[in-house]
């Protein structure tokens, strides 16, 4: 086990620089996942801490000793990669021994620690099948296997859920945290889907263009996104932005509705602002939550409903942007209903509208 | 209903057309050779017999044990030229598998400068017809004094197959993704050893296809051969055939024998690695 520390690490292409610079220091033990859109610099910048990827600039730290120029065999980390880089021609049990054996350990000691890996992942009935007899599910178990046996400093995980269906990705990640939580080993983990992000993650780091947007726990940076790319990215649905201005102390809308500064916020007279609320702040009355200490109100005519159950998400139009709220003990809706909403404004944001950035006080 | 009758009757039309077509086409392909095995077992007399006599009245083995026989029976030195072959076309076939291993690899995975360029120029030496390069060929390797030696064929022909054993070779490491070779690293292989021990064992089944190919070409090759051998020393089996051709006669007999002699090892070699191949393909370390 061991931390990893990034300082100023930087992946550039000739004069093509994919990743600026960035600094995180990740806890031994902690999960961290990195998050962002695609080409934003997570995959790069995971390859460069498994050495698969030169580091153009910056120090790597894995434990306290600097790895920039290691080869991966060095660096004891091990990978899950996308498409699970199972060994084809080789059995389960080969599969997961594979490490040990370059690393000329005993038979009697790989034997054991395969036995181990699989039983932990109910892989014990597969030992002998070859990869290409696995299902999806089943392969990416291997993967992890092949990972764990080795007892790495530092697990990394490359996309590992992406290529599995909805229902076996929540399955899986319900074993990818018990798997954290027994063993107790770092891990970095990367992915695009915010879902993975937020149930996994001790701490996120979302990034874009090759740059850490922010980095916090999952409630941090759901609760207070430091602009509007990590506030849209983060949550689902993403959170509404709607476009204003500062005016007699409140924001106004494009269509004139005046909505108060949400507290913890400020920005100066005549500002050109960007209002945000997300879906679970703005709900029709009488289907709403609690109300909040600061609460507004504004009428919206209902456009698309889609019922999920528990609860109906509402498509509306607010100072001509569609907005997205939720319907709780939802009653069905008709189109171009005209409803009133309430919005909590202790749960809404203020960004600038130009460099999108929160204006918190 | 009438239509599904007739669309029943059409369809069993196809079938019977599809298999005389199959038929027809196996025929073109295989009767040559099995003429050439059917003529090796009889005499002489009917294999010149006009009109063909297609079912042979008697077989015997006169040809085979003359060919064995001495030299002035009609006896050829089969077991030199059978040795010249294999080891030219053994050692050849290795050397344009290594070659085009390293060749093939570093065309799949490396960028570098003047890939394309040199990929191109690799397949043109494809279209230059074997036989233009005989008398050039003849002439440097006479100076350089390896005419008629295993050396100067073996040369030739690892010239003649590493564009094609590197171009297929390439085509393989393709196939084989990246991430097997980085996750070997990763478990703690150096570069060498994930090759060696991931991607070589994955794209075997190519490796092996290249080999076979390769060996084929060197095994039956005869224009080069026949300008840069002499004698004995170096002389491949399908030059020997020539010692069956005199002033007047051709001994036909005998060269359908030898031919059948250089036939087997081939199909032997062939069914070996095919069975192989057909187990190698089976891929699935991937999501695909």
């Amino acid at each position: 086990m061991a931390q990893v520390q990034l300082q100023g690490i930087v992946k550039a292409y000739g004069a093509l620089r994919v990743v600026h610079a960035i600094d995180l220091d990740i806890a031994d033990g902690e999960f961290v996942v990195l998050v962002g859109p695609s080409g934003c610099g997570k995959s790069t910048t995971l390859r460069m801490i498994a050495g698969l990827e030169d580091i153009s600039g910056g120090a790597l730290r894995i434990g306290d000793r600097v790895v920039n120029d290691l080869p991966p065999r060095d660096r004891n980390i091990s990978m899950v990669f996308q498409n699970y880089a199972l060994y084809p021609h080789m059995t389960v049990r080969e599969n997961l021994g594979f490490s040990l054996k370059i690393a000329k350990r005993a038979e009697a000691e790989i034997a054991k620690a395969v036995t181990e890996a699989a039983e932990i992942l109910s892989l014990t009935p597969l030992l002998e099948r070859k990869p290409g007899q696995l299902s999806g599910g089943q392969r990416q178990r291997v993967a992890m296997g092949r990972a764990i046996v080795r007892h790495p400093d530092v697990f990394l995980f490359d996309e590992p859920l992406s290529n599995l269906d909805a229902k076996l990705r929540t399955q899986m990640r319900v074993e990818i945290k018990k798997l954290h939580q027994r063993l107790g080993t770092t891990i970095v983990y990367v992915t695009h889907d915010q879902v993975e992000a937020m149930t996994l993650a001790d701490r996120i780091v979302i990034m874009r263009d090759g740059r850490i947007e922010q980095i916090g726990t999952p409630l941090e940076v759901f609760e207070t996104p430091v602009n509007t790319f990590v506030a849209t990215f983060i949550g689902s649905p993403p959170m509404n932005l709607l476009a204003g201005r500062i005016a007699g102390g409140a924001v106004e809308l494009a269509d004139g509705t005046r909505l108060s500064i949400p507290p913890g916020h400020g920005a100066a007279e005549g500002r050109a602002v960007t209002f945000g609320v997300r879906a679970d702040n703005i709900m029709p009355v009488g289907h709403a939550l609690p109300p909040t200490a600061h609460m507004a109100e504004v009428e919206m005519e209902v456009q698309l409903s889609e019922p999920l159950g528990t609860e109906t998400l509402l498509f509306a139009m607010l100072a001509g942007t569609e907005v997205q709220a939720k319907m709780l003990n939802p009653r069905p809706v008709r189109l171009g209903e005209r409803l009133r909403f309430q919005i909590s404004l202790d749960k809404c944001h203020l960004f600038d509208a130009d460099s999108g950035v929160a204006l918190r006080v | 209903m009438a239509s599904n009758a007739s669309h029943r009757a059409r369809k069993r039309a196809l079938s019977a057309a599809h298999f005389i077509g199959l038929f027809l086409a196996m025929s073109l392909i295989c009767l040559p050779g099995l003429w050439i095995v059917l003529n090796s077992f009889r005499p002489t007399v009917e294999i010149m017999a006009k009109p063909p006599v297609w079912i042979p009245n008697s077989l015997n083995l006169d040809h085979y044990r003359a060919m064995f026989g001495g030299v002035g029976e009609g006896g050829v030195p089969v077991l030199t030229y059978f040795r010249n072959s294999l080891i030219i076309s053994v050692t050849s076939t290795l050397v344009a598998l290594l070659v085009g291993m390293a060749g093939g690899y570093a065309f799949a995975r490396y960028r570098f400068k003047g890939k394309a360029a040199l990929f191109v120029g690799l397949m043109a030496t494809r279209a230059v017809p074997g036989v233009a390069l005989s008398l050039p060929l003849f002439i440097i390797m006479a100076r350089a004094g390896i005419i008629d030696t295993h050396f100067g064929l073996i040369l030739t022909y690892v010239a003649l197959n590493v564009p094609f054993t590197v171009w297929l070779i390439d085509g393989f490491f393709r196939q084989v993704p990246r991430e097997l070779a980085e996750a070997a690293e990763i478990d703690g292989c150096t570069r060498w050893q994930a090759f060696w021990k991931v991607e070589f064992p994955v794209a075997r089944a190519g490796i092996a296809s290249a080999g076979i190919f390769a060996f084929l070409t060197s095994w039956n090759e005869y224009a080069l051969a026949s300008q840069l051998t002499r004698s004995v020393n170096s002389k491949t089996m399908p030059v020997g055939l020539l010692d069956f051709t005199s002033q007047f006669t051709l001994n036909w007999g005998g060269m359908c024998a030898l031919a059948v002699l250089m036939i087997i090892p081939a199909l032997v070699l062939t069914f070996l690695v095919q069975k192989h191949l057909i187990a190698g393909l089976t891929f699935g370390g991937v999501k695909g």
